[in-house]
């Protein structure tokens, strides 16, 4: 009973760490409080759902389609909508007000794009869902492979943030955009990829998801939220502190609904939330702001 | 600049009265028919599959016809949608159902989807005098409703009923030694789940089953491992879930992982939507819920059909049929009264009899008595009534098969 609760709370983890791994870069280096993130995350899921059942791509190979085009796509936003923002913003507070506003716009119109192509009716398919037999539990192979591109993913972007001359730059960026200019380093464009890579990542996450969750065109909104409290928690911009605060929370829901009570998952969640808050309030691995 | 501005108001809105007018004036041009639905939000997804496919198919086969026959006028007139989108939001609903009637000025409201969004707009429709035809809610409290607004149609029963049904058919197979007394029932902690899991608890102990577990979940709750590992080391033979549809494929994805196979399973909502067999297939065998289809119903296969012509997809196996059914309910009272006269309306629903897919229908207390399933089974691939006990009935599997 204690390696089931473990092992289901671990995936659970990896699910929610894997969903706020982008909204991480995007929050923390681009500085975009995207709240659009959750609508690109379900396109994502869809995208892996239409590729699946019209065209019989199985939903990993969909991620090399799906992951580059939300890259893109993401790159896109950033340029044309967003930059106009970044230039004439005079603060970081000022930009953070801005992005959440034409974010929030944004959210709409994903919406109402998936509306009109999918309408509001639930979908749902079924990949990879096999159980998967551990020593003292079983789990769907499908969540355990969510889990490992939870790690796998976090632990390759923290070495190429923190290893890479690519990835020094654009912590440079998260840290003073004014005085990473100052080394030529080129923030529009750190910025930039930083976001389309937060964008990437999100996709990659809705495509995962899409295997075991029934999403539509509604759901976006439950991931954002999910996301930001993951990231909050962990600390704004920094990834490992993503997967861990993910863990944290799957570990959570899974032991309150085994010994406690189901009915109070979201209480605990929350619960854990605050106290982060009041303890680190720049999160577990967050570094105080001067 | 502002007193031209402010004229030009004036001329706009002058304008605007007199073409109002004159349109009154005129001959009746189209049934204006409103409605507000749950487009986005959390409620979009029963919306989309159990009711607004219902409102473009009927409107649709009506104004191919020409339209309702109006007697009064001699002649058939179209029926014109007016469409507002409630965001599952109560308040927005009840705002856009008084835009309605007093802003589009709509002969008819169709209900919104849901229990909670039946019984929030229910004052609108009875303030004004009209029928509200609920065909996606299910309360207990459906008998007085109809008492105290005789203007609204509780057509999907109470939970009390639905409950009575499930104990039935369990105590039968009890006493057939087919299970043991031990259920294990999860719910959602939203109204459907407290409303049905309440009265499930007083009726399975009032019958003599033990609740080995019983547990309620937060909507949004993405891991059904801790409920189905619970409800598997409980020893129940028996797992009743009342659970929302993207719960209810969560349940049965994690029963069939943890190849956790109860000798019954009844499920909730979403058990009966066209994703479910399309997900899961043969292993969908002997899984239980609400609602039901009749076999040999040659009226109700038809209907299936033109469903799927017109919206690539079936129907809804619990609400859909009742949902198309009101429709046509409401169509042949429209056509006997012969006009738009909305206390007549709703006295020839009252006590009518009308020719629908589930047959012949005639309300008391403004409920459907008879001719629809309370507890459903998927066998064989067809989604067979299996309770109340009517003609048609189909026994029930038990148990459960194994998964595939």
């Amino acid at each position: 009973m204690l390696t089931d609760a473990l092992i289901a709370g671990l995936t659970l983890g990896g699910m929610y760490a894997l969903l706020a791994m982008g909204l991480t870069l995007q929050y923390g280096v681009a500085r975009i409080m995207n709240l659009s993130y959750g609508e690109l995350l379900v396109s994502g899921a869809f995208a892996a759902h239409w590729l699946f059942t019209v065209a019989g791509i199985a939903p990993l190979a969909a991620l090399l389609l799906v992951v580059p085009a939300a890259f893109a796509l993401s790159w896109l936003i950033y340029r044309v909508l967003l930059t106009p923002l970044v230039r004439r913003a005079p603060n970081r507070e000022a930009l953070e007000v801005d992005t959440i506003l034409a974010t929030f716009g944004l959210l709409f119109v994903v919406q109402g794009v998936l509306l009109v192509m999918f309408g509001g009716a639930y979908y749902s398919y079924s990949f990879f869902a096999v159980p998967v037999h551990l020593p003292g539990a079983t789990v769907a192979a499908n969540r355990l492979l969510a889990l490992g591109f939870a790690v796998v993913v976090g632990a390759l972007l923290y070495l190429g943030l923190t290893r890479t001359r690519l990835g020094t730059a654009i912590r440079a960026v998260a840290v003073d955009p004014v005085a990473a200019q100052l080394v030529a380093i080129d923030v529009r464009v750190a910025a930039a990829f930083a976001f389309a890579l937060g964008g990437g990542l999100v996709a990659c996450g809705g495509v995962l998801v899409s295997m075991f969750l029934t999403f539509n065109a509604n759901l976006g909104v439950v991931f954002t939220m999910k996301a930001l409290i993951v990231v909050i928690m962990g600390g704004v911009g920094n990834l490992l502190g993503a997967l861990i605060a993910g863990l944290i929370l799957g570990l959570t829901e899974t032991f309150v609904a085994t010994w406690i009570d189901p009915g109070l998952t979201l209480a605990a969640t929350y619960a854990i939330f605050l106290v982060t808050l009041l303890v680190r309030p720049q999160g577990l691995f967050g570094i105080g702001r001067r | 600049m502002a007193s031209i501005t402010r004229r030009m108001a004036v001329a706009l809105l002058g304008g605007g009265l007199v073409a109002a007018g004159s349109a009154a004036a005129q001959d009746m041009k189209s049934v204006k028919i409103g409605y507000a639905i749950s487009k986005t939000g959390p409620n979009a997804g029963g919306a989309n599959v159990t009711q607004i496919p219902n409102y473009q198919l009927w409107v649709k086969e009506v104004n191919d016809k020409g339209g309702l026959m109006l007697s009064s006028l001699k002649r058939r007139v179209p029926i014109e949608i007016v469409e507002y989108d409630d965001r599952s939001n109560s308040e927005e609903a009840v705002r856009a159902f008084e835009r309605l009637v007093t802003q589009d000025k709509v002969d008819l409201l169709f209900p919104p989807w849901g229990t909670g969004l039946n019984l929030a707009v229910g004052p609108v429709f009875n303030k004004y005098g009209y029928p509200q035809l609920a065909f996606t809610a299910v309360t207990d409290r459906a008998p007085d409703l109809g008492k105290r607004w005789p203007n609204s149609f509780w057509l999907l029963g109470t939970s009390a009923q639905y409950v009575d049904a499930l104990v039935g058919l369990l105590t039968k197979m009890r006493a057939d030694g087919k299970i043991n007394d031990k259920i294990a029932m999860v719910s959602i902690a939203d109204g459907f789940g407290i409303d049905l899991s309440k009265a499930a608890r007083e009726g399975f102990t009032k019958a003599g089953f033990k609740l080995a577990y019983d547990k309620s979940y937060p909507i949004g709750t993405q891991d059904m491992s801790p409920l189905i590992g619970e409800a598997a080391r409980s020893g129940a033979d028996s797992f009743v879930a009342f659970s929302y549809p993207p719960d209810t494929i969560a349940l049965t994805d994690q029963a069939k992982i943890a190849s956790f196979a109860p000798k019954v399973m009844f499920l909730g909502v979403g058990v009966g939507f066209p994703l479910y067999p399309g997900r899961f297939g043969a292993n969908t065998e002997g899984i239980m819920s609400l609602g039901g289809w009749s076999r040999d119903n040659k009226a109700t296969a038809e209907y299936r059909e033109k469903h799927k012509a017109m919206h690539k997809r079936d129907p809804d196996y619990w609400g859909s049929q009742v949902g198309y059914s009101s429709l046509q309910m409401l169509e042949q009272a429209i056509e006997r009264v012969g006009k738009i006269d909305r206390p007549a309306i709703i006295k020839e629903l009252q006590t009518g009899t009308f020719d629908t897919v589930l047959g012949k229908i005639k309300l008391r207390d403004n409920m459907l008595q008879e001719g629809y399933w309370l507890i459903g089974q998927w066998q064989d691939g067809f989604y067979t009534g299996v309770a109340p006990a009517r003609p048609g009935a189909a026994p029930v599997i038990v148990p459960k098969p194994a998964w595939k």
